[in-house]
């Protein structure tokens, strides 16, 4: 066992300890503080499953940002729609036998890094040639997204550039999973593409990208429009009405 | 006070989004609320001498009381889709007019507080400790958010500023550092019952007044009943229209409806408001205190409905926060809803043929409709999504033969605020009034000019003052302002009253 897997192997430990606990713990904030008055933005829906299909196009579509901005949409669809596939696509690597839709999305996952970064770079492009949007950025916007376009051209560089040894790879990863360490090999872009990998997870629960539990929990868009049928009340708010006319 | 020097925008022929001016507002500030004006609502009189510390309690007890707040803090990723969609920013090129710049006031001492990241790498992420110029900052640009909401609308997480500024505002309220217009405002409403301290006597004047007016109009004698108990529908209306124009010629708009319609109805001298101004000031415990007067006079009248009158915030207060602050009002006719506004009455009313119109007494007009942006976004009219969209356009078009809607991406759930909603209503803003209406003024223009556009309709008293102010300052007609229910009024067939 080298010291390179030992150390890989722990970072990874930590970094998913770290996302997993720390994601929870914001999730468990936001679903245990009350939301005291609607507030939903319309026109809202007036079921549950209305407000569930609400949330699936925001989450799906990104409906309120078609709306808002053309280009930010575009670039912005683009990048997570590809994260998602190059996310599946890296699931062959944590099971044994592969699923088979994970076999046949494999080709369109390679496209899928490309759009990735592409959609990144037109993103942060907005970041210095709006004017506006460099007013708003501060430096940890910028380290997002160089966090995010160096896994992606890491991840394209061990296709492209220079071949990982992905079978070496894939029992690194199943040994992580089953306690049975297997060593990691040692070529610099896959030591990058991990390393970055596992900052990701651990920055994720304090910063920004918590907006992807956040939509979930939204009032404006989570609420049901059913103010005047139903008594929507706080528990904090309960305790102000006693003694009341 | 000598008059503000500032310049005017210029109406394009589209609207432009200005490059940005740095502290381009910095200046604009409201008057400070006296002591006078904060203790009777249990707020310190001045800023109190550990203002820091006092302040970020608050901000964590908020973060206790409101999910939205917490959300809403964690969740804005810069993405830039709120930049343009302020019509302060548009009217200023103020870059803290930008909806995710003025949360970022708030969100850069959360963060400090709040957050790890903040705390170990305030740099990275932009946050900041609350000294007196972030402070400061507060007063200003949470003064400048008339809390529309047309930024929620367009964020991908509906991350929604009113939120934001209503919880600065009771931070400061909670330090001492009120806004004399709202909490004096609030004061008059605890004490006679309404915004303008008419007390009851001066109120049955006025509208007894009201009433020879009708009379000498239709010869027939159109009564507005003030505290009669037994009376059906209890209509609580902004206290505007009992006072100004053209919010008076709303109110006789209703009573001919109710006139019409025979319904027994009254106003209350105890609740003759409905405005919540403390909506304005995020508290919710004043805006208890003024619902549960609507309660009291409910209960004292006797009365079977509750019917509100052409108020846009005061809408939004009273569908989506009556219930939850003055309910639930098992007392009231469950066949209607509680609130209903006098829109979907009179509608209702339309429908069922029990009143009618000569359309031809507005033939010398051609109307549009302003969305007044607490009923378009705040609220809903009717059992339908959008029917507060639907229900105002179907009544003008009932009373008028010449309806024109302005630019789509100007009104419905895109509209455009008046420019002096949330509290802003006050002389001291009027800078910031006037270029806060501009992206209105802009697309009102172009129906005036390119469709022969006379007069907009609105259904907000906050509109309606604001546009008679700024409609010259754009070189248009203070009067091209009317209320819905004056074109109702103008053109309702009267009889003889059936019951009363």
């Amino acid at each position: 066992m080298t010291a390179l897997t030992v150390t890989y192997a722990l970072l990874f430990y930590a970094a998913t300890a770290v996302f997993g606990l720390g994601l929870a713990y914001r999730i468990w904030l936001y679903a245990k503080t009350p939301a005291p008055l609607k507030i939903p933005t319309p026109p809202a829906p007036l079921t549950k499953s209305g407000v569930a299909f609400r949330l699936a196009r925001e989450v799906v579509l990104f409906e309120s940002l078609f709306k808002s901005n053309k280009w930010i949409w575009l670039f912005a669809a683009l990048f997570h729609a590809a994260l998602v596939l190059v996310l599946l696509r890296h699931l062959r690597y944590f099971q044994e036998p592969v699923w088979e839709w994970v076999k046949l999305i494999q080709p369109f996952g390679l496209y899928a890094g490309f759009a990735m970064v592409a959609g990144l770079a037109g993103l942060w492009a907005r970041r210095f040639l709006v004017e506006r949007v460099r007013y708003i950025s501060s430096l940890s916007d910028h380290l997002m997204l160089a966090l995010l376009a160096g896994i992606g051209l890491s991840g394209l560089a061990l296709k492209y550039v220079e071949r990982t040894d992905i079978v070496a790879l894939k029992a690194f990863a199943l040994g992580l999973m089953r306690f049975d360490w297997q060593p990691l090999p040692a070529e610099p872009f896959l030591l990058v593409h991990l390393a970055l990998v596992a900052v990701l997870m651990i920055v994720f629960p304090f910063s920004k990208l918590l907006h992807a539990p956040g939509v979930f929990f939204s009032p404006t868009r989570n609420q049901v429009d059913d103010a005047r049928s139903r008594r929507h009340l706080a528990r904090w708010a309960a305790a102000l009405d006693q003694g009341r006319p | 006070m000598a008059a503000p020097q500032y310049t005017k925008p210029e109406l394009t022929d589209d609207l432009v989004i200005p490059a940005i001016a740095e502290n381009a507002m910095a200046h604009s500030k409201p008057f400070v609320a006296k002591p006078e004006h904060q203790q009777p609502l249990g707020f310190p009189g001045e800023l109190v001498e550990d203002w820091h510390d006092k302040a970020i309690a608050k901000m964590g007890e908020l973060l206790e009381r409101s999910r939205a707040l917490r959300v809403f803090l964690d969740s804005c990723v810069k993405c830039g889709a709120c930049t343009d969609k302020c019509h302060y920013f548009l009217g200023t090129g103020d870059p803290k007019n930008m909806p995710v710049a003025r949360q970022d006031l708030l969100r850069q001492v959360y963060r400090r507080h709040f957050t790890l990241a903040g705390r170990f790498f305030p740099a990275l992420v932009g946050a900041k400790d609350l000294t007196r110029e972030v402070l400061d900052d507060w007063y200003s640009y949470f003064h400048q958010c008339s809390q529309c909401r047309r930024c929620a609308v367009f964020c991908p997480y509906g991350i929604d500023t009113a939120e934001i500024s209503m919880a600065g505002r009771e931070i400061m309220d909670h330090i001492g550092m009120g806004q004399k217009y709202s909490n004096e405002i609030i004061g008059k409403v605890h004490k006679f019952g309404n915004n303008l301290g008419l007390q009851e006597k001066a109120l049955r004047a006025t509208l007894e007044g009201l009433e020879d007016d009708m009379e000498e109009e239709t010869g027939v004698r159109i009564r507005i009943p003030l505290n009669e108990k037994g009376a059906e529908v209890l209509l609580v209306t902004p206290s505007a229209d009992f006072f100004a124009s053209p919010h008076i010629e709303g109110l006789m708009g209703y009573a001919k409806v109710f006139h019409q319609a025979g319904i027994r109805w009254t106003v209350s001298s105890f609740a003759s408001e409905a405005a919540n101004f403390a909506l304005f000031v995020g508290s919710y415990e004043q805006m208890q205190k003024i619902a549960l007067r609507i309660r009291q006079a409910a209960l004292d009248l006797g009365v079977k409905r509750i019917v509100f009158g052409e108020c846009g915030h005061a809408w939004r207060v009273a569908y989506s926060f009556l219930n939850t602050l003055a309910g639930p009002w098992d007392f009231l006719d469950p066949a209607y809803p509680t609130p209903q506004h006098i829109c979907e009455l009179t509608y209702d009313l339309i429908q069922k043929g029990v009143i009618t119109f000569d359309k031809s007494k507005n033939d010398d007009k051609v109307i549009t409709f302003h969305d007044s942006c607490n009923v378009a976004r705040g609220s809903r009219m009717g059992a339908e999504p959008g029917g507060q969209f639907r229900i105002p356009r179907e009544i003008i078009k009932a009373c008028c033969n010449n309806f024109v809607d302005m630019r789509a991406d100007t009104i419905g759930e895109k509209t455009f605020c008046c420019g002096g909603g949330g509290g802003l209503l006050t002389d001291d803003l009027i800078e910031l009034r006037v270029k806060g209406a501009m992206p209105r003024m802009q697309a009102l223009k172009e129906v005036v000019t390119g469709r022969g556009v006379t007069h907009m309709a609105a259904i907000c008293a906050i509109c309606k003052s604001q546009f008679t102010k700024v409609l010259p300052e754009y070189g248009m007609d203070m009067d091209m302002i009317v209320s819905v229910h004056q074109l109702v009024s103008n053109a309702i067939r009267i009889e003889p009253a059936k019951t009363m």
